[in-house]
This record gives C-alpha cells, structure tokens and sequence, in this order.
C-alpha cells in the first residue's frame, strides 16, 4: 500500500500505544524487521478523513531517547536518521494521562528533536475518575502543540486524532523544551558544525550514542570521539543534568495545567490486589495455580481441535493418493509434505492458547508481579526477575520465548536466560513423551487420583525446570560480566486483558509459528522421504529382484510381502545406513538404528520424531497416526534377542535424550540472530548435546 | 538515611545518589532530588522494593534503593 504520509506512535510502555495502533489500523497492519536489527516493526495503514493514506509505525515503547535495551535503540535512529527509509513525517507522542510527568520526559526529548509532533493524551477516562484535571487548551499553548484527548480503549477520540494527523504542519512548531546548549555548548557547536547539523538536542543525542548508532561512518563517530575528549564531555553527567533540566520544565508545566487530588493516600484497587497476589504465601499458590490451570487448558482445551487438525489432515493425504497417479513425486508430495506438515498444524491449537495466557498475564500486569516476586529466587542461580516470561513463554516454543528476553537489560542475565531456556519442555517435546509414556508406563491411577502417566509427564515437566536452573547456576559462575546488573521496573496499575489483543496475539505468535517451523519440516520431510526411499548403488532392484522369487511371492501374501519389502529397503536405505552407522555411538543409550534415524532427523526439530517413527516402522495407512505408530513400536522386536525393543530403560533413556538435546533448528538460529554470533548457539548445542548424551547414558545403565 | 532503610508505608525525600550510573537511570523514572517517596511493598523474599514515585509504582532492588540518599 502506498502511503501519502508516514506517522510514528511513541510513548512509553503501558500507556495503550498498542491498543491505539490496532484502533487506527484495524487488522491491516504486517509485523516485520527494522532493518538490520531483529526488533520487530509492526506497521499498519490508517484512512484518514480527507481520503489520504497514513503509514503508522509503532515504535517499542521507552521511557527516554536513552536506550537501555536493544529495542529501545531503535526509537532514536529511526526518529533522528534523516536518510532511515523510516523516517516519519510526524510522531505521535502518546502520553497516559494519569502519570503525566514521567511521561512528558520522552515527549520533552522527541519535541527537541523538532520533527513535527502530535500529543495523544490517552487514559483521559481514567484521568478524570481519579479526579486529575487537565486545562488541555493551556497544556497544548505552553506546549505549542496539537493535543488530543483520547480513551484509545473505549475508541473515544479516535477521529480527531486522525483529522489531527491530516492537518499537521511539515515543520515542527512546537516550543523548545529546554535550553539545550548549556548542557555542553562547546561540544554542540563543534559537533553540528563538523557533520553539518542544525538541530542542537540532535548533536547531543550523537555526542551520547554515536558509538551505537548506524547511520554514523567510523570516521564521524572517531571525529565526535575526538571532540568530546576536548571539550571533556562527561555523558552520565550531562545526562543528569538534561534530564533534572526537563523535569523542572515538567513540573512547572504540570504546576500550571493539571490539578491533582489529594487522595495519593487512600488505597487504590491496585493496591488491595497486590496485597493479595504479591503476598508471602498466598501470592506463590496463586502463581503456581495458574500455571497449573495454564498447563491443563493447554491439554484439555487443545485435545479436540487437534484431533480435528490430525483427521484432516489424514483425509488430505488419503485424498492425494486415491486422485492423483501413483508415482515418486505423489509420494513426495503425500507421505513427505503433508505427513511433514501436519506434524507442524497439529500444535497450533497449543501454542494459540499459550500465548492467549501469556498475553492476557502480560496485559493485565501480573507478569511484572511475577518479575517481582522470583527475582530474588532468580538472582541466585544467574538468572533475573525477568527471566520468568520467557521460561514459562518455553513451555511452548523457545523461538518466541528468546525473542522475549530483549526486555533483559543486563548481558549476562540475558545471555544465560537464552542459554537455558530451550532446556524448558517446549510443546514439540510432548508428543514424543506422550507416545513414549503411554509405551511404558502403565495407565492406572495410584492413591485414586494420579494417574500415573499424566505423573510421568507432569515429572518430565519439572525436570525440565529444575535441569534449566542447574544449568544456570553453572553459567553463573562461568560467564564474566561486563555490566552491572539492574531492575528498576515501573509495576503497571492492574487492568483487565484486551481482548482484542489477546486475539491478535494468538493469530500472529500460531502464524509465525507455522511459517518458521514450517520451512524447516517440510525441507525435512523432503530430504528425510528422499533418503528413506533411496539407497546406494542397486542396493533396490536387488531387494525387488529378490521378492520377486517364487518362493516369497507365492508364499506370502501380499500385504506381508510389500511391509517386508519396505523394510528391507529401509534399512539399505540412506537413511538406514546413516543409522547403521551411528548405531556403535547410541548402543550404550539403548537406541538402534531406527531411533537413530529419529535422532538424526530429530536435529532439525523434535517433533519429527512421531512422523520419522511411523515412517521407519512402516505404518500402513495414516503416517501420523499416534496410535498406530505405539502399537507397531510396543510390537517392535529386537532381532537378535528377540526381547521388545522399547523397555522402560529405552523409553526413558529416549525421553531424556530429548529433554536436553538441542533438537531444534529454529532455535539455532534465533540464538544466532539474537546474540549475533555463532559462538553462542555453537556453545548450546554443545553443551546440550554432552548433556542429553550423558544423562541418557546414565539412566539407561541405571534401569536396564 | 537511605531509600532501603524505610519500612513498608514510610515515606522520604530524595535528597541524592551516591552512585552516577544508577542516578541517571533512576531520575529518568522520575526519582528526582525533592521528590517525595513512599515504599509500597517489599517483596515476598525480601527483595526487590516497590516504591510510589512520581504518581506510579516503580520495582527495584535492595541495592538500588541503597544508592538514594533521603533528607
């Protein structure tokens, strides 16, 4: 869509600028990439009441031009990068209206940058219950701006908005918020003069943030380097100085415009709820109840749609192969493919539900209490408060889940949060413990109410956790840090979940989902059908030739002769010697080479494993079909001992192989993209494979 | 007297920092000299604090706090 003109939301978090880009954009907007940097852009497209088009950008939310996270650094290079294709003609400032005065901070910043701004005072209805009274017309005249009331929630003031952004200037015309160049007027002059700047607030930003910032060339940044060693620049100080300059601005700006009641003392509902949910004993049950309703709505609620998702699938595959010719390619296309792909759709229902959890935790503001009751606990094995979300986020997929730890400002924490979290049970994991539970452990209840399976996976479940902070601490004590850690956090009032948010965030985090697993199980799916189903050298016709003997084709009817065909080209397969040749490695595991073929195909994601298991056992009918697979693999045989092949002592071997190994491409590469090297993710699948080796190892020796 | 020292419901008066890293982050959430505190809550183990700050609610550590000077 082409855009007449471009506008970019800015404002701190929790002030409903994500529910304000969503009122303005509707479902027509695309999340993507800033370029350069994996932050992610969510752009969107709004009409606005002369029939012109407006481009929204919707910057992360920050509470100063400062940066303290990666996130965060974008706000600035795109606002001040006069050559960024992003560069906004006009901003949106949006401020909440019941917690002025920290936000008139970033807006006082932007204003100075002199771009064309607009300020969206959101949470009026809120502002107004609790009695703060703002004289808008005088607020917008000492500003020199457009101020528009809104009630982004409620859709309240929304239009005016829009007809605000179409009669906005070109030029900015608001009033400087401070004098700028007393901070450090030498430096200023010389470094606008130098790159040729007229903006002096633009000159500071760069004296501060040249070394991150790139738009600059090595030799502008080793130039303003070089000026600031002259004019002895002292950056923290300066920016003491600018942001106790700008609240005194502020405060005489609020002292003339906005009148508070004097009710600071009574206890606000906020409050009262975190009395209950922070408390020492109750506020622990509380979380853990949740979690543990979270886990069975993840179960419960998501059994019937994905049965549904599985039938269908089913049924496409059948469909394929009774319309279409028989041939390699329908093979590909049916058994490859679509048996690949539905491995993939069957979790979308699971994942849509995990996130409608976290977001509606999120939104509500019970994650931050949650950060606030385990950060202590947190801290002493290496870890941060805010490392909670993303390994609870790891109960569904790790991708999304190390995405989220941006919000971890210190490296280290960050870094061992990213290191551990695929340790956490992600949903791939389950159905390989669910086939391999219900393989070995007997379904039957003890003391009446646990059933011993749903034990054995609620077992692998915090296992998971408990291996994810050992591991942890270890790091701790290996990983130098570079930087103090911090957690100064603003504890956002509780509100009640947007439910329209809660939607999008399932739509977008299950279609993410699918296309970046997608991609890699359908390439796996290729290259695993092409391997299964070639082999080297005439290895094949001579299988066929010798079938085709008398002494089996007429002896054995054709159902058992074409398995038996099948699974001696499997095992002459590429495949099968691949497996053949990892086998002296995984022997002491308990594994043969079908799970080794599993294994190897399970490298690239877990999940993989039900659909390479009913492939190499040689399933009839349905590829994916659970249940069939459990009966063909409980019937499987040794062939030397003729004892089962899948003991207690294998199956647990196998399920803690998988509780460790970093099976996983996708996370592979958001680590990579995350710490942008390969030295990280190099390290995880390092450590993560010794692990899942020894471990493995270990119980198998202990319980065979 | 230092921010850490007060009890749940007490209030004080940023009076300043002894640390130049942690007061800049500090005075842009609104923990400015003159500005009136009042701690909220402490957490469950003991740590992190929550204070009432500027009309909201701000977390931080023990060891933050201990870096704000009260009148």
């Amino acid at each position: 869509m082409k855009a007449d003109i471009r506008v970019a939301l800015v404002g701190n978090p929790n002030t409903g600028k994500s529910t304000l880009f969503n009122v303005l954009t509707g479902l027509n907007q695309k999340i993507g990439n800033f370029p350069g940097v994996t932050v992610d852009k969510k752009v969107g497209y709004t009409k606005l009441p002369d029939g012109r088009i407006a481009e929204i950008v919707d910057l992360p939310g920050t509470y100063s031009l400062y940066p303290k996270s990666q996130d965060e650094s974008i706000v600035f290079s795109v606002l001040a990068d006069r050559h960024n294709p992003l560069t906004p003609d006009l901003v949106i400032v949006i401020l909440d209206a019941s917690n002025l005065k920290r936000n008139l901070l970033l807006y006082s910043q932007v204003a100075d940058l002199k771009i064309p701004v607009i300020i969206a005072l959101n949470m009026m209805d809120l502002a107004k219950k609790s009695g703060i009274d703002i004289d808008i017309d005088l607020f917008a005249k000492t500003l020199g701006v457009i101020v528009v009331p809104i009630a982004a929630r409620k859709q309240e003031g929304i239009e005016a908005l829009k007809t605000a952004i179409s009669y906005a200037n070109k030029i900015a015309l608001q009033e400087d918020s401070i004098d700028v160049k007393s901070i450090a007027p030498q430096l200023i002059e010389s470094i606008s003069k130098e790159l040729n700047i007229d903006n002096p607030y633009f000159a500071l930003q760069l004296a501060h943030q040249h070394e991150t910032l790139k738009f600059l060339t090595a030799e502008q940044s080793a130039r303003i380097e070089a000026l600031e060693k002259e004019h002895s620049f002292h950056s923290q100080k300066a920016q003491g100085s600018e942001t106790i300059a700008r609240y005194s601005a502020i405060n005489e700006l609020l002292y003339d415009t906005v009148k508070v009641p004097d009710t600071a003392q009574d206890e606000t509902l906020s409050n009262k709820i975190d009395k209950l949910l922070t408390h020492k004993v109750f506020g622990f049950i509380i979380f853990f109840a949740i979690l543990m309703f979270m886990f069975q709505a993840i179960f419960s609620w998501a059994a019937y749609p994905m049965a549904l998702i599985d039938t269908a699938f089913v049924w496409l595959q059948n469909t394929l192969h009774k319309t279409l010719p028989v041939g390699p390619l329908v093979n590909l296309l049916a058994d490859g493919i679509v048996a690949g792909l539905s491995g993939v759709m069957v979790f979308i229902p699971q994942i849509a539900i995990l996130f409608a959890f976290i977001s509606i935790l999120e939104d509500t503001g019970y994650m931050s209490r949650v950060t606030f009751m385990m950060d202590k606990l947190m801290r002493k094995v290496g870890l941060n408060g805010k490392s909670v979300v993303p390994l609870i986020g790891g109960f569904a997929c790790a991708v999304p889940s190390i995405m989220s730890t941006r919000t971890i400002e210190n490296w280290k924490d960050r870094m061992i949060t990213i290191m551990v979290t695929p340790l956490v049970t992600c949903s791939a994991r389950l159905p390989v413990y669910t086939l391999l539970i219900a393989l070995v452990v007997p379904n039957k209840n003890i003391w009446w109410v646990f059933n011993l399976q749903g034990l054995a996976l609620a077992g692998m479940y915090v296992f998971s956790l408990v291996s994810a902070v050992i591991v942890a601490w270890v790091f701790k004590l290996i990983l130098k840090s570079r930087e103090r850690g911090y957690f100064i956090m603003e504890l956002p009032v509780y509100r009640m979940p947007r439910w329209s948010n809660v939607a999008y965030s399932m739509y977008e985090r299950s279609k993410s989902f699918v296309v970046q697993a997608g991609k890699v199980i359908i390439a796996v799916s290729i290259i695993l059908w092409v391997m299964a189903s070639y082999g080297p050298g005439d290895r094949f016709e001579k299988i066929d030739a010798k079938y085709k003997q008398p002494q089996y084709s007429h002896n054995i009817n054709t159902d058992q002769l074409s398995r038996d065909i099948a699974t001696e080209k499997l095992e002459n397969s590429y495949a099968g010697q691949l497996g053949h040749f990892i086998e002296p490695a995984i022997r002491p595991l308990g594994f043969d080479w079908k799970i080794g073929i599993a294994l190897i195909t399970s490298f690239a994601a877990r999940e993989v494993f039900v659909g390479t298991m009913a492939t190499i056992y040689s399933v009839n009918g349905s590829a994916d079909n659970i249940q069939s697979v459990q009966e063909k693999m409980h019937q499987a045989k040794n062939t030397q001992t003729g004892q089962p092949v899948f003991t207690f002592a294998v199956a647990f071997s196998l399920m803690m192989f998988y509780a460790f190994a970093m099976q996983c491409a996708s996370t592979v590469a958001v680590v990579y993209r995350e710490t942008k090297s390969w030295h990280w993710p190099a390290i995880q699948f390092a450590y993560m494979t010794v692990l899942a080796y020894v471990v493995s190892f270990v119980v198998y020796q202990l319980l065979k | 007297m230092r921010l850490s020292q007060l009890e749940v419901g007490e209030k004080g008066i940023v009076k300043e920092f002894t640390d130049l890293e942690m007061s800049v982050k500090l005075m842009e959430m609104g923990c400015l000299p003159g500005e009136e505190i009042r701690v909220d809550r402490i957490a469950p183990m003991g740590d992190p604090i929550a204070i009432n700050v500027s009309g909201y609610q701000l977390s931080l550590r023990k060891r933050e706090a201990s870096t704000i000077i009260l009148q």
